[in-house]
């Protein structure tokens, strides 16, 4: 199957997303998807476009890893809706990968605020 | 960790599909009511904050597909999906998938039987631990029979002593005839069982442990030692109702109380190895001092130390084998021996090994027109369905997707087909492992085992893409838009259509013909064989062996005790009505044989190098007309006592070498004089050459010594009748009885049975070769047919014109049948030009016949022209009978 190629290409995206999800979830506590999506375009002051229907396939991932869990229940004006809520070994994971997304984005600012006329020395 | 549970989670999702789809779609159906709640609370109105909401969300099915994808095992739904549409459209055509897979199963199953007994007679090892040092020690091929291929107990001796590359060395006695052990049980008649006689340390060196009790010790061999035997696994269930308490118990055996001291195991067959077609039904000691002077009795097996090559091994064997002495006390026995180590697989099967390698193309050569016409039936349904194809590609299908689906195709059919195929094998197999009197090594240890079965699935796959590849290259390649447009039949991609298919049936039919040419060059070696003046008349005889006692305190006491009793057997064995002719010999032909010395011509001394003299043969007067064989000169008669004149009958080949040295008047032997060591001999006759060991093959040397004079080995009854053989069994069995009542219930074997004995590996090959001819012949003539029938079909528009204009039926037919015979002419030349070159590869497994024999040739040039002939005339017929009217408005 071809699947690595494909894989690969969503990984990026997916890692990101992914990591926003249980942030999310981590901070604000059991919310179901549409509240997640809000959210996470809210915090990014919109900068982030996301195709809320994309959250689904990240949640289902993260779900069948056993970092998060999901429950029908009730939301504030009485809807039917899916909540989804942090497990202790996504918060493990959350930190790990948080710190791994801190020193990543050090690493990529200090490498682009590397001066233009730095030559080989 | 986490991987690993989201890999069971997608697993357990893939296969609970349906009830969480309506999950997903009720979470969706809220995120949408929640975003659309909110976008009104913004003011914007029902059906425009319906709008944004479904913006935002980002495509619904692209999002259930995500998630779905993220969940489950999507590829492998999508896999699923084309098998069950594969399936779907195979059983709505089931004509052509029962077709298909028929020619797969016939052709995948020839193969791997085929490859079964390859593999247990060429690839795999004997059935013995570190069976590659086993190696079989003999003189090297010569024309003198048995006794120049074995050695004597001296020789033996000095041999294991002297060779210091063997880790032992062990051998059995060669000359143990079958039927040669008699047990009694209680006053039952005795029983009649074969056993052979083996060196101490036989199990040892082969690494065989008995199944049960113990091999034999030094102990069992000593002079005096107490009779012991080993019971081979069959006998041991047919004979003791396979008694689990069987070892220590003793049974009168020839007259001796033999105690039983073990079972040999299921995987151990003495005759599968070192004597096939036979069955060797109890293993016994050999003391060699018991043997010492009589001879070369023993055959040497020996296996090689660790890291000792066969090169050392051989140069090893020559220096000591001029050691070797017949006779240690005799110093004119001394020298002349010669041993080859030769691998024992290879002693064992290597003699097949051309055989086996023709029966092996010749089934790829079937598996290869088998996966042809599949490839043209493929292609012949992929020309009506590449309107399907191309209207799916125009769905949407990706090209990969259609070969994909195409492959898969051809996988169902090829896997359906190698199941038929293993069910086929099985049954083969079967068959060949109850086939006991066919002379091949190891047949009854033939089974579908893992690696057959790994051949199976390999071809399985392999023919897949063989015959899909082909129709899906041109599936895939395929212009989509003409396929929409046209209407295919009678363009310019249909006629090259037509002209691929045409080259694959051509290539089928000349396939076919190497194979017929083949077929029919064996079958003319084996009838040739056949017709072998074998020097007797094998039919309307039979033969049985008879229990004597000759026992005396003196020589000519026992010679005269045994000339009473078997002219006593004889006199009233010839007596029973129906018999014609009845003698005594201790060796049938086309079995086993001896040599004792070189009688020469009194008065003329033998050349040097002259190894070996005649095979001989101790036998009673009536031997030779109750084999239907001539004497010149007179028989044996029952005066030539003890005390009279020595007398021999030699045979033709012997007489004429011994006149190269004498001066006999016009060369006649009879009522000249031969001299053995200090013996002279009378030759009474000369007798016709009976073939001594098979069918094929020079004669060698014979000399008949008379029973009155000499003594037998054992006494095999031959007796001619009218009738059919076997209506004189129980007669023959009860006379016998009467005289003697210790006389066991011994087999009445039809002297024909020696013969075909003898011819049963050339028979067997022959049948499957034929039988592998004849599937290709169908296959090819299907392929035929498939193209013509196909071709008539797509021009029945252009056939209705034709007859619209005035063609007459008859010509109609006579084009169609025309085009079917110029498909035929090229495949029959194509195949003839291959043949040629591949006959005179096995030109060393033919007999008396040319690799060129215009029969064989003839024949194939014949049969297949018939059969293409049969194969386009139905397809003519219908063509004839097209209706012009209704092909012109169809269409």
């Amino acid at each position: 199957m071809d699947e690595p190629k494909a894989e690969l290409k969503l990984d990026l995206l997916q890692g990101t997303l992914d990591l926003m999800v249980l942030q999310t979830l981590a901070a604000i506590g059991p919310l179901h998807g549409y509240g997640i999506a809000r959210r996470i375009e809210q915090v990014s002051g919109d900068t982030v476009l996301l195709n809320q229907g994309t959250i689904y396939a990240s949640l289902v991932r993260l779900q069948q890893r056993g970092w998060i869990d999901a429950e029908w229940g009730t939301s504030d004006n009485n809807r039917k809706a899916k909540f989804y809520s942090i497990t202790e070994s996504g918060r493990k994971q959350l930190a790990k990968d948080a710190q791994y997304w801190q020193r990543l984005s050090d690493v990529m600012g200090r490498v682009l605020a590397m001066p233009a006329e730095g030559g080989l020395g | 960790m986490s991987a690993l549970r989201r890999a069971l989670a997608r697993i357990r999702c893939f296969l609970q599909k349906p009830p969480l789809d309506p999950d997903l779609e009720a979470e969706i159906t809220s995120h949408l009511e929640m975003a659309i709640e909110k976008n009104m609370q913004r003011g914007l109105t029902a059906a425009e904050a319906r709008r944004q909401a479904i913006i935002r969300f980002g495509g619904l099915d692209m999002a259930k597909d995500q998630q779905r994808e993220a969940r489950g095992l999507m590829r492998l739904d999508i896999l699923l999906q084309d098998f069950r549409y594969t399936l779907r459209s195979l059983r709505r055509d089931h004509g052509f998938t029962l077709i298909a897979i028929l020619i797969l199963a016939l052709g995948i199953g020839a193969n791997v039987a085929v490859f079964s007994v390859v593999n247990t007679l060429l690839l795999r090892p004997l059935p013995f631990p570190n069976a590659q040092q086993l190696v079989w020690i003999a003189p090297p091929p010569t024309k003198c029979g048995l006794s120049c291929a074995t050695y004597s107990s001296d020789g033996y001796d000095v041999f294991r002593a002297g060779a210091h590359s063997f880790q032992d060395v062990t051998g059995y006695f060669a000359f143990d005839t079958s039927d040669n052990l008699s047990l009694s049980i209680g006053a039952g008649a005795p029983i009649q069982a074969t056993s052979i006689d083996v060196i101490g340390n036989f199990f040892q060196l082969l690494g065989v442990q008995p199944a049960m009790g113990r091999a034999f010790s030094q102990e069992d061999v000593h002079d005096g030692a107490p009779p012991v035997i080993i019971l081979s696994d069959a006998w041991w269930r047919r004979q003791f109702n396979a008694d689990p308490n069987i070892v220590g118990k003793a049974f009168d055996m020839n007259g001796r109380q033999t105690t039983i001291i073990g079972v040999l195991p299921k995987s151990f067959d003495f005759g599968a190895v070192f004597s096939p077609g036979t069955k060797i039904d109890a293993i016994g000691p050999l003391n060699l001092n018991a043997t010492r002077n009589e001879g070369n009795i023993v055959t040497f097996i020996g296996r090689l130390k660790p890291g000792v090559s066969l090169a050392q091994a051989t140069q090893d064997a020559a220096a000591i084998a001029p050691r070797l002495c017949n006779n240690v006390e005799v110093l004119q026995s001394c020298g002349g021996y010669q041993a080859v180590p030769v691998v024992l697989k290879d002693y064992v099967s290597g003699k097949l090994r051309r055989s086996l390698v023709v029966l092996w193309s010749a089934v790829g050569g079937i598996l290869l027109i088998a996966c042809v016409n599949l490839s043209n039936l493929l292609l012949a349904g992929a020309a009506a369905r590449a309107k399907e194809f191309a209207m799916r590609s125009a769905l949407g299908a990706s090209r990969m997707r259609i070969v994909r689906q195409l492959l898969i195709e051809s996988l169902i059919l090829s896997g359906a087909g190698a199941a038929g195929g293993l069910l086929l094998a099985t049954f083969l197999l079967a068959w060949l492992r109850s086939q006991g009197s066919i002379a091949l090594p190891l047949l009854g240890s033939l089974q579908i085992d893992g690696a057959a079965l790994g051949w199976t699935v390999l071809i399985a796959v392999f023919a897949a893409l063989l015959f899909g590849l082909l129709p899906g290259i041109r599936m895939a390649s395929g212009n989509l838009q003409e396929a929409l447009k046209g209407s295919g039949a009678g363009s310019g991609s249909g006629r090259k259509h037509e002209r691929l298919r045409s080259t694959l049936v051509v290539a089928e039919v000349a396939l076919a013909c190497v194979l017929l040419v083949g077929a029919g060059l064996l079958l003319r070696s084996f009838l040739k064989v056949l017709d072998v003046d074998l020097g007797f008349e094998p039919q309307h005889a039979a033969a049985i062996s008879v229990d004597f006692d000759n026992s005396s305190p003196t020589r000519d006491g026992a010679l005269q005790k045994q000339t009473l009793v078997l002219h006593q057997v004889l006199t009233r064995v010839s007596s029973i009505p129906g018999v014609q002719a009845a003698g005594i010999v201790d060796y049938l032909p086309l079995g086993q044989n001896r040599r004792w010395g070189l009688p020469f011509p009194k008065g003329v001394k033998p050349p040097d190098g002259i190894a070996s003299g005649p095979l001989v043969y101790v036998s009673t007067p009536g031997y030779m007309r109750a084999m239907g064989t001539s004497i010149r000169g007179r028989d044996f008669t029952w005066d030539d006592g003890p005390k009279s004149t020595n007398v021999v009958l030699i045979n033709k080949s012997y007489a004429r070498f011994l006149a190269n040295y004498a001066t006999w008047p016009g060369g006649n032997a009879v009522g000249q004089v031969l001299t053995s060591g200090n013996q002279d001999t009378l030759v009474v006759g000369v007798v016709d050459d009976m073939r001594e060991e098979g069918t094929e093959g020079d004669t060698g040397w014979q000399i008949y010594y008379p029973i009155t004079q000499n003594f037998p080995n054992s006494a095999q009854l031959a007796v001619r009748t009218a009738l059919p053989p076997s209506t004189l069994a129980t007669s023959v069995l009860a006379t016998l009885r009467e005289l003697n009542p210790k006389q066991p219930a011994a087999e009445f074997r039809p002297i024909q049975g020696l013969v075909d004995h003898a011819n049963s590996p050339r028979q067997f090959f022959m049948m499957l070769l034929g039988s592998f001819a004849g599937l290709g012949l169908l296959l090819a003539a299907l392929g035929i047919y498939g193209v013509i029938s196909y071709s008539v079909t797509q021009r029945t528009k252009e056939i209705g014109v034709r007859m619209a204009l005035g063609a007459t039926r008859s010509q109609v037919q006579v084009n169609v049948v025309a085009t079917t015979l110029r498909l035929a002419a090229s495949g029959i030349g194509t195949g003839a030009i291959v043949s040629l070159l591949v006959s005179r590869a096995i030109a060393a497994l033919l007999f008396n016949t040319a690799p060129s024999d215009p029969f064989a040739f003839g024949g194939m040039v014949a049969l297949i022209g018939i059969v293409s002939l049969l194969a386009g005339y139905l397809p003519a017929r219908r063509a004839s009978h097209v209706n012009p009217m209704v092909a012109l408005r169809n269409n």
